[in-house]
C-alpha cells in the first residue's frame, strides 16, 4: 500500500480527517486492511546502529514495531529513545509506556517527547511487578495504571492541558492504544476491562500471546457483546513457540501466558520442534484472520526476530501489500521485501 | 489478615448494606462534626477506620476508598495497587503474578462485585489514579463533606475523586 500523499523518510503524513495521528499504523487500520505489528526489543547497548539492525529484519512485512519499556522489568534502551531513532528514518514506532518506572510527571514528559520525536502510536500498559526483572530490588513506581494513563494521554491530546489542568501550546497527535490478555482470569471479566480501556481513550488493542484460540472467540464474543467492534481495532497477539520445553518454562514463569497442552504434545512430537512452532504460529494467524472483530495481528518472537518475515509471508495475510520500509519506494516493482531473505 | 480479607469478600453483599446505612448515619452527624470541626476530628476519626478496615480488608489507607466498586477487595493490596482491574498477568490458578501465594485482588474483587447488586457494573466504571496526598486521611469524612456539599448532586459528584465510596 503506497498513500498518494507518501512524505520524505523522517516526515509525517497528513493528518487525514477522523484520524487522531500521522501515523501509517492508523491509516492502515482505517483503511480496513489487516495490519502486522510486531515487537523489537531494545539492545542492551547505546549504539543506534543496533536499533537498526533490529528494525531491518522486519523490513516490508510490519506496519508499525513495538519498541518495549523495560519489558519483563529488564534493563534495556529506553522505549523513547529506541522510537526516536527509528522515526529518524521513516519508521512506524508504538512507543509502549510502562507505569511501574515512572510517575505521572515523567510520563506526560515522555508523551510530548516522544510525539515531538515523530512518534505516531503510544500503547499504554501496567507494565510487569519487578520481581520479574533482573533487578527485583528496585522500587515499583505505579503511580499510574494503564487506565488513568490512557486518560491522561487523551486529555493531553484532545484537552490540551496535563492532569493538573496547566495548557500546553501543541498537543500531541497519537494514535492510543493498550494491552489486553484474553487468556487470563477473570475471563467473563476480560471484555468489561477492554471496554474501560476504550472508555478511557484506548483506539487499538494489542492482545498478549492467544495460544487458546477458544478463549479469544470467547473473549471476541463478549467484545461483540459489549457493542466494542468498530469502537476499536483488536490486534491478536502471536508468536512461534521454539520447543515443547521453552513453551512449557515460559508458561509457567512468563506473566500471564497461557499455553494448552494439547500444543506443548504437538511441540514434543514434532521432528523440527522449531520449525513446527512456526507452522503453529502461521496456523493461529489464518484462524486469527477470520475471527470476527479482529483487525489484525502482533506478532512477538523474542529473541527469534528473524522468523517473523517468513511466518508474515507463509501466512499470506498481508495479500501482496508491502508495508513501508525505508528503501521500499526505491526498490524495483515486485522485488522482494528483505526481510524475506 | 489474609483469611479476614478473604471472609469480607464472600461478605461483600452484606458489608456493603452495612455500610450503606453507616454513611447515612454519618451524614446525619455532619452539622455535629462541622460544630467539633472536620480537621480536629481527622485523626481520631482515621484511627477508628484504619483499624476496623485494616482488620476486615488490609485498608492500606488511600483515603479514597473504592471497596463498593470492587466487591469489598481492596485495590491497594495489589502490589501494582491497580484501580481498574486485574493486569494480564494472573496465573492460571487465579493467584497474583507478584505474589504468588496470594490471590489476585481484582479476581477476588469481581467474585465480590458479583454478590453485590449493580457491582459488576460499578467496577466497570473508569477510576482516576488516586491522590498521594489523601494517603493517611480518612475516606469516611472525605465522603460526608462531598455528600453534604452537594446534596443534590451527591452520586455524580463523589465519582470522580474517587469513585464510591467506603
Amino acid at each position: 500500500m503506497k498513500f498518494d500523499d507518501e512524505p520524505a523518510p523522517g516526515q509525517p503524513l497528513p493528518i487525514l480527517p477522523g484520524h487522531s495521528s500521522p501515523g501509517r499504523l492508523e491509516r492502515v487500520l482505517r483503511a480496513g486492511s489487516f495490519a502486522v505489528t510486531t515487537e523489537l526489543a531494545p539492545p542492551d547497548s547505546a549504539d543506534p546502529d543496533e536499533v537498526y539492525a533490529r528494525a531491518r529484519v522486519f523490513d516490508g512485512y510490519a506496519d508499525a514495531i513495538n519498541a518495549t519499556d523495560g519489558s519483563g522489568a529488564n534493563c534495556h534502551m529506553s522505549s523513547v529513545a529506541v522510537c526516536a531513532l527509528l522515526t529518524r528514518i521513516g519508521y512506524a514506532p508504538v512507543m509502549q509506556i510502562s507505569c511501574r518506572d515512572k510517575n505521572r510527571i515523567a510520563i506526560q514528559g515522555d508523551i510530548l517527547g516522544g510525539a515531538a520525536m515523530g512518534v505516531c502510536n503510544m500503547l499504554c500498559l501496567t507494565g510487569d511487578g519487578v520481581q520479574a526483572g533482573d533487578h527485583p530490588q528496585a522500587k515499583p513506581v505505579f503511580d499510574l495504571d494503564c487506565v488513568s494513563l490512557l486518560t491522561i494521554a487523551r486529555t493531553l491530546r484532545d484537552e490540551s492541558h496535563f492532569q493538573s489542568g496547566r495548557k500546553i501550546t501543541s498537543p500531541p497527535h497519537v494514535f492510543l492504544g493498550a494491552a489486553e490478555n484474553p487468556s487470563a482470569l477473570p475471563h467473563d471479566w476480560r471484555a468489561r476491562r477492554l471496554a474501560k480501556k476504550v472508555a478511557a481513550g484506548a483506539q487499538f488493542i494489542q492482545t498478549q500471546y492467544c495460544y487458546d484460540l477458544s478463549l479469544l472467540r470467547s473473549f471476541m464474543r463478549h467484545v461483540e457483546d459489549l457493542g466494542l467492534v468498530g469502537k476499536v481495532f483488536i490486534l491478536a497477539g502471536v508468536g512461534p513457540l521454539r520447543s515443547a520445553k521453552t513453551a512449557d518454562w515460559m508458561r509457567r514463569n512468563v506473566p500471564g501466558m497461557h499455553v494448552p497442552d494439547a500444543l506443548i504434545d504437538r511441540l514434543a512430537g514434532a521432528k523440527d520442534p522449531a520449525r513446527e512452532g512456526r507452522d503453529i504460529c502461521i496456523e493461529q494467524i489464518q484462524a486469527i484472520r477470520e475471527i470476527s472483530g479482529i483487525s489484525g495481528v502482533h506478532v512477538m518472537a523474542y529473541r527469534q526476530e528473524e522468523t517473523v518475515a517468513e511466518i508474515i509471508e507463509r501466512s499470506g495475510v498481508l495479500a501482496g501489500r508491502v508495508p513501508w520500509y525505508p528503501q521500499r519506494d526505491q526498490d524495483p516493482p515486485g522485488s522482494h521485501p528483505p526481510g524475506a531473505a | 489478615m489474609y483469611s479476614v480479607r478473604q471472609w469480607s469478600v464472600r461478605h461483600a453483599r452484606g458489608l456493603n448494606a452495612f455500610y450503606r446505612g453507616f454513611e447515612a448515619l454519618l451524614v446525619r452527624c455532619h452539622r455535629w462534626f462541622e460544630r467539633i470541626g472536620y480537621e480536629r476530628l481527622e485523626r481520631p476519626v482515621a484511627f477508628v477506620e484504619r483499624n476496623v478496615k485494616g482488620f476486615l480488608f488490609d485498608c492500606q489507607m488511600c483515603g479514597q476508598c473504592a471497596l463498593s466498586s470492587t466487591g469489598m477487595s481492596c485495590p491497594m493490596n495489589c502490589p501494582k495497587t491497580l484501580r481498574n482491574g486485574p493486569c494480564g498477568g494472573v496465573r492460571a490458578n487465579g493467584h497474583c503474578e507478584v505474589k504468588p501465594e496470594m490471590k489476585c485482588v481484582w479476581v477476588e474483587a469481581f467474585r465480590g462485585s458479583r454478590r453485590i447488586e449493580g457491582g459488576v457494573d460499578a467496577m466497570s466504571e473508569v477510576q482516576f489514579a488516586v491522590d498521594q496526598r489523601l494517603k493517611g486521611r480518612s475516606s469516611w469524612l472525605r465522603v460526608v463533606r462531598e455528600k453534604t456539599a452537594k446534596p443534590e448532586a451527591a452520586p455524580k459528584a463523589a465519582k470522580p475523586a474517587g469513585g464510591a465510596s467506603r
